[in-house]
């Protein structure tokens, strides 16, 4: 794929995915919305800008690996893979239903471009992990990004796996952390708090790089300091807000997993593109 | 079979050495019982291809996934109590879903693992594995099948689970035989009952055909070493040909062997069914055999069992080809 350097282009891609996001959950009906649109700058930068890779690259030696932890983002995966031409954009009107290709959590067997299946929280690490071992093994160059929702590390496994990442050196990994501080049940800190979490990952032997994960700039510049640090594994703590982009939705755990009516879609389309 | 006894485990560990040595996409990890499920042979063979994972299953069974995803024969082991129960989700999420090529080898299956008491007693892996997508469920009945099947599990993509034991086992397979997934073998034939077992319960079932033949009842005994999927075929035969069947397993009777076999029985032509195997919940620390004695899962428990099942036949045995 080519890459975009330009941080005004891909934050205009990332606009733009916003509403093919939307689009797609309104027509399916149900789906999560907020932390797709939370994510969504975080793939933007990886698919456009920074992982090697295209489509029918499948086992390529040197090929990136991207694994979505946090599986509920699938519509934000599955935005991106249609525009980088994995499968056609016409899918994205299928998800979720019967037959479709695109299930409401990624399924990598149906899916062209899904690595691995995902949806129980706290298992993608591990997976990205054990990918990262086995292209070590092969003296590979590729790099495993795994994203991560801050809720999603309440889980017990994403702690083993922290530990896997240091103890192995893991430095062809880089993790990143979705922290747009609210779960199904409301704010993260209210339902079980995960703070200090920059310290925490530290004492787990990462380096940690803190960015706002919606500032395209600091997001290329983290991903390239990420993958640059040696004998360790990172973690880009992106600070983001769940729903970011429609004003209405931002910070409210209601949008974690409900679509858009076609009203909100309107509303929010003229917000995303007001020309 | 002969009075030798050997070790399932140690079988694993060189068979793995072996493997290894053939085939560089072979790793192993291990969730710091390496000493005890034998992977610590090929630990020192091959350092640079053994993961040990410190005591973390759930992120063992989630990482081997990962080396299967770019292309590595991960073989995954810790005792069964582990691998079935404690990292359940993720070899449903992480590896059958996606129908990964992930061999988990659990050791320590069954009651026989004895003084370590029921915490540590498997009883229940079977049933819990059977119901996995993709599963192959391969529980050997000695050391020589636990060898062969090794061979051709790494062959053959998907997931896999495979029980050894504890306790050295007695030998009942041939030299010559080959083990081959899906497949079951009549070690002993008879007219009068089917015993269709895995595992220890192959050795305790040709001990209760002896028990059984100087009653007068010829019973046949069955390896079904692989219990997913199935061997219909086999099951309906012996079905057919006798008329009566027991299932002795070294697990809970709910789920496992006897739960398969009954299943499929019901679906080619209903004959008596009996189950050997675990009956209470939960079971405690013991010696082996006394504990296969307290718990029903001996010969003599088995042959009541054919005892039973041959009672309930709807037509004599005389009659039955009449």
């Amino acid at each position: 794929m080519k890459r975009i350097e330009d941080c005004e282009e891909l934050a205009k891609i990332a606009d733009e995915l916003r509403i093919d996001i939307l689009e797609m959950l309104h027509t399916a009906g149900s789906g999560h919305t907020g932390g797709s649109l939370s994510a969504i700058d975080i793939l933007t930068a990886l698919y456009f800008s920074k992982m090697n890779h295209k489509p029918g690259m499948e086992n390529g030696a040197e090929r990136d690996r991207f694994v979505l932890s946090k599986g509920h983002g699938a519509p934000a995966l599955y935005v991106t893979l249609a525009r980088c031409g994995y499968f056609d954009k016409s899918e994205l009107a299928s998800l979720r239903k019967l037959g479709s290709m695109l299930s409401g959590h990624p399924y990598s067997p149906s899916t062209p471009g899904v690595e691995v299946t995902t949806g129980s929280l706290g298992q993608g690490l591990s997976i990205a992990n054990g990918m990262a071992l086995g292209l070590k093994l092969d003296q590979s160059k590729s790099v495993i990004f795994c994203l991560m929702g801050d809720g999603e590390t309440q889980e017990g496994q994403v702690w083993e796996a922290a530990m896997t990442s240091a103890h192995y050196k893991l430095d062809n990994l880089v993790a990143i952390l979705d922290n747009n501080g609210l779960q199904i049940d409301g704010f993260v800190k209210d339902v079980m708090g995960i703070e200090p979490i920059g310290d925490k990952w530290r004492a787990f032997g990462w380096e940690v790089i803190e960015i706002d994960g919606h500032d395209m700039s600091a997001l290329l510049g983290a991903i390239d300091k990420a993958v640059a640090v040696k004998g360790k594994p990172s973690l880009i703590w992106a600070h983001t807000v769940k729903g970011k982009g429609v004003s209405f939705m931002e910070n409210k755990a209601s949008y974690h997993g409900a679509a858009p009516t076609a009203k909100e879609l309107e509303m929010a389309k003229k917000e995303l593109n007001p020309a | 079979m002969t009075s030798d006894k050997k070790s399932l485990r140690d079988a694993y560990g060189e068979i793995l050495v072996e493997l290894g040595s053939q085939d560089r996409s072979i790793v192993v990890l291990d969730a710091d019982l390496s000493g005890s499920t034998r992977t610590s042979k090929f630990a020192k063979k091959y350092p640079e291809r053994f993961f040990n994972m410190g005591i973390a299953e759930q992120d063992m069974i989630s990482t081997a996934a990962g080396l299967a995803a770019v292309g590595k024969i991960p073989f995954a082991s810790t005792f069964a109590v582990f691998a079935s129960g404690r990292a359940w989700d993720q070899v449903r999420q992480s590896v059958c879903l996606s129908n990964m090529n992930v061999k988990i080898v659990a050791s320590h299956g069954g009651i026989t693992v004895g003084e370590d008491g029921p915490t540590h007693q498997a009883l229940e892996d079977i049933a819990l594995m059977r119901i996995m997508p993709n599963m192959t469920v391969i529980v050997p009945a000695d050391a020589h099948e636990t060898t062969s099947a090794m061979k051709t599990i790494v062959k053959t993509r998907g997931p896999v689970y495979l029980r050894t034991a504890r306790d050295k086992l007695p030998v009942v397979t041939d030299e010559g035989f080959e083990f081959d997934i899906g497949k079951g073998s009549v070690v002993r034939d008879g007219p009068d009952a089917a015993i269709i077992a895995c595992g220890y319960m192959v050795a305790k079932s040709l001990e209760a055909a002896d028990l059984l033949a100087k009653d007068g009842i010829m019973a046949a005994v069955v390896n079904m070493s692989t219990i997913k999927p199935l061997d219909t075929g086999l099951v309906a035969k012996m079905a057919a040909s006798t008329g009566a069947i027991v299932a002795a397993e070294e697990h809970s009777i709910i789920g496992g062997l006897g739960s398969a076999v009954a299943e499929a029985v019901c679906e080619v032509g209903p004959v008596p069914v009996i189950r050997v195997g675990m009956k209470k919940p939960v079971g405690q620390s013991g010696k082996p055999e006394q504990l296969l004695d307290h718990y029903g899962m001996n010969a003599i428990s088995i042959a009541d069992a054919v005892h039973k099942a041959v009672s309930m036949k709807k037509e004599p045995v005389s009659n039955a080809q009449s």
